[in-house]
């Protein structure tokens, strides 16, 4: 039963199935920690039953962030309110919470509607004196007044949402309004390899390219209007950069041998890359524009996995010049590379936090492969993860969260677990296996 | 003796079954423990049945020794696939006839072109396996070089974890998919 409790799933209600499941989410831990916090159903100002939601999308993004519990709505004092005016703090004395969301949507034709909401402070209505009763406009942490949102906008008004409740509360900029590039991969199929995006919680899924041959390491520019990845539709390993607007792509790299693990630079002009055309796997730095290429490592170890630190100056890759595969830094100026981890049997395929002050890969520990953080300074490294055969760990570009690839029940799915390793989410397929997430910059 | 291969087969292939029915719990991750016994002894308990029919199909007394060899090695030559230790590159001996037999065609048929494939199992990074493939693509194509066949002859491709042959991620799935293949 105790177990039980901590498994919370939350079903949607739109039924196109996404390969990666926004549909129901299955959260594995980390539920005792969250911060309480009540979403009023937003109400419906329109003729007949509501046939728009947007307090759902909330409350996903909410329990999906890792942050905040979202009280059953049923057990709320009051469901019919829609702004902070309704709000009656007495009613709301013994609710454990910190913070209620309240709104309303109004339908005005041509496919649009008025939404508004307000966020109230209910630590504070709590804390009333009867003696000296504050305003109720003292209660009002944040909201936003009518606004037009037109029907296509809507889950991306829901997720704005979010991100101004989440960045009013924790102080942190939400990550709702994000995409999550990857690979689906339907063996036995005419085109088994697929790239997709969809946004972050897996709704709004889009194929960006279909192949009989392997499609891998998507990665977004800093932009988040292109995606470079590698494809092997001519029986080598080649790699393109795909606009995803334009539908248009450029082959950035066609060298003999591997051309792999692309990653674009802070200032999206370059890519590091992976090429073995001189020998072993080296990391290279190509600009995209002229096509001019600097070696970047020189090894007769294997080199890959490049990705740049936050000031664009150095790298940090996966080399096997020490006998295994660990992480290094390299600066771009010097050349000069120190090795950043000894914990563990090997350490690689690294991801960097934001702040550039940690970072995430795969360790291998007693021959488990799982995801693992560790801070830079200190050199402290903390284990994340207990799934099975983890790989490709990616940053949310806020820093809370890590997207992965792991295996569930012999199939390739994607998992997320925040990165203080509290909270876990499996995130169950449609159909296939799922690999090389990629989380998307802020949209 | 058929039936005897058969049995011990399945006395390796029934306790991994077993494991990994259950493999959502850690005691029975197997991640760890493929480089070692079970999936080792899966793999060659393979490549001896293949070289047992290979010995019955060349025995033929009317033949010369070198009517013989050419037979075997066109047995041999059926088999495209050699396959490695965990993390490892190297070839191991028992390999060592197949790519023989793929050599000796090769030097005598000069305009015969070869596609090498380097593959590699889940476990690691995509992006280290691309690489640990690759390394496995070159270790064949050094050993065939040595015999003989010019480079012109060979092409590489690398394609990592991304191709599996066997998608159960068990130890003896794992075994399958750590492999070199010859593609013409």
């Amino acid at each position: 039963m105790k177990i039980l409790g901590k498994w919370l799933t939350l079903i949607g209600m739109f039924c196109a199935l996404p390969a990666f499941a926004a549909l129901d989410i299955v959260i594995t831990d980390g539920v005792d920690e969250s911060r309480p916090i009540a979403v009023v159903p937003f109400v419906w100002k329109g003729a007949g039953p509501a046939n728009k939601q947007i307090s759902d999308i909330v409350t996903s993004d909410l329990t999906r962030s890792g942050t905040f519990k979202v009280l059953d709505d049923l057990s709320l004092p009051q469901r019919q309110i829609s702004r902070l005016e309704d709000f009656d703090p007495k009613l709301w004395q013994n609710v454990a919470a910190e913070a209620v969301v309240v709104g309303s949507i109004e339908p005005v034709g041509n496919n649009q509607f008025k939404v508004r909401f307000d966020l109230i402070d209910l630590v504070k209505a709590q804390l009333q004196d009867e003696s000296k009763p504050i305003s109720k406009g003292d209660l009002l942490l944040d909201g936003r007044g009518e606004t037009i949102v037109p029907e296509v906008a809507f889950r991306r008004y829901g997720h704005r949402i979010s991100d101004i409740v989440y960045e009013k509360l924790t102080g942190i900029r939400g990550a709702f309004l994000t995409q999550i590039a990857y690979v689906v991969v339907n063996h036995g199929q005419n085109k088994p390899y697929k790239l997709m995006v969809a946004d972050y919680d897996g709704f709004n899924e889009n194929m960006l390219l279909s192949s009989s041959e392997p499609l891998m390491s998507p990665a977004w520019s800093p932009d988040g209007k292109k995606l470079a990845y590698v494809s092997f539709e001519n029986r080598k390993a080649e790699i393109f950069v795909q606009d995803l607007q334009a539908r248009s792509r450029v082959k950035v790299s066609s060298f003999s041998g591997i051309n792999g693990s692309p990653v674009f630079s802070p200032d999206g002009k370059k890519l590091a890359v992976t090429l073995s055309k001189d020998g072993q796997p080296e990391v290279y730095v190509i600009d995209i524009a002229t096509k001019a290429i600097k070696r970047v490592t020189n090894h007769y170890a294997i080199d890959t996995e490049a990705k740049w630190f936050p000031d664009g100056k150095s790298l940090l890759l996966t080399s096997e010049r020490g006998g295994k595969p660990q992480l290094y830094r390299v600066h771009l100026d010097t050349g000069r590379i120190r090795r950043l981890t000894y914990e563990g049997e090997w350490n690689l395929g690294g991801a960097i936090t934001p702040d550039g002050r940690s970072i995430v890969f795969v360790n291998r520990t007693q021959g488990k492969f799982n995801i693992a953080k560790m801070d830079l300074e200190t050199r402290f490294m903390q284990v994340l993860t207990s799934t099975r055969l983890d790989e490709s760990p990616s940053v949310a570009p806020n820093g809370t969260m890590v997207i992965y690839g792991t295996t569930h029940n012999g199939r390739q799915v994607l998992a997320a677990v925040s990165v203080d390793g509290r909270f876990k989410a499996r995130l169950p397929v449609g159909k296939g296996e799922v690999k090389s997430p990629t989380w998307s910059p802020f949209l | 003796m058929d039936l005897n291969k058969l049995l011990k087969a399945m006395l390796v292939a029934l306790p991994i079954m077993a494991l990994s029915a259950c493999s959502s719990t850690s005691e029975s991750e197997t991640d760890a423990t493929s480089a070692g016994g079970a999936d080792g002894s899966a793999t060659s308990g393979e490549v001896r049945e293949g070289q047992g029919g290979v010995e019955i199909g060349g025995v033929n007394q009317v033949l010369t020794p070198q009517e013989q060899q050419r037979l075997k090695f066109q047995e041999l030559r059926k088999e495209h696939i050699i396959y490695f230790d965990f993390d490892r590159s190297e070839i191991q001996p028992q390999f060592a006839e197949i790519l023989q037999a793929h050599g000796e065609y090769l030097v005598e048929h000069e305009n015969v072109r070869v596609m090498i494939e380097g593959h590699a199992d889940e476990r690691g990074t995509p992006e280290y396996n691309i690489a640990l493939g690759e390394r496995r693509a070159k270790a064949v194509a050094k050993y065939l070089q040595s015999m003989g066949i010019s480079p012109s002859q060979m092409t590489m491709v690398s394609y990592g974890e991304e191709k599996p042959l066997d998608v159960s991620r068990t130890d003896d799935g794992f075994a399958k998919n750590r492999r070199a293949v010859l593609v013409y």
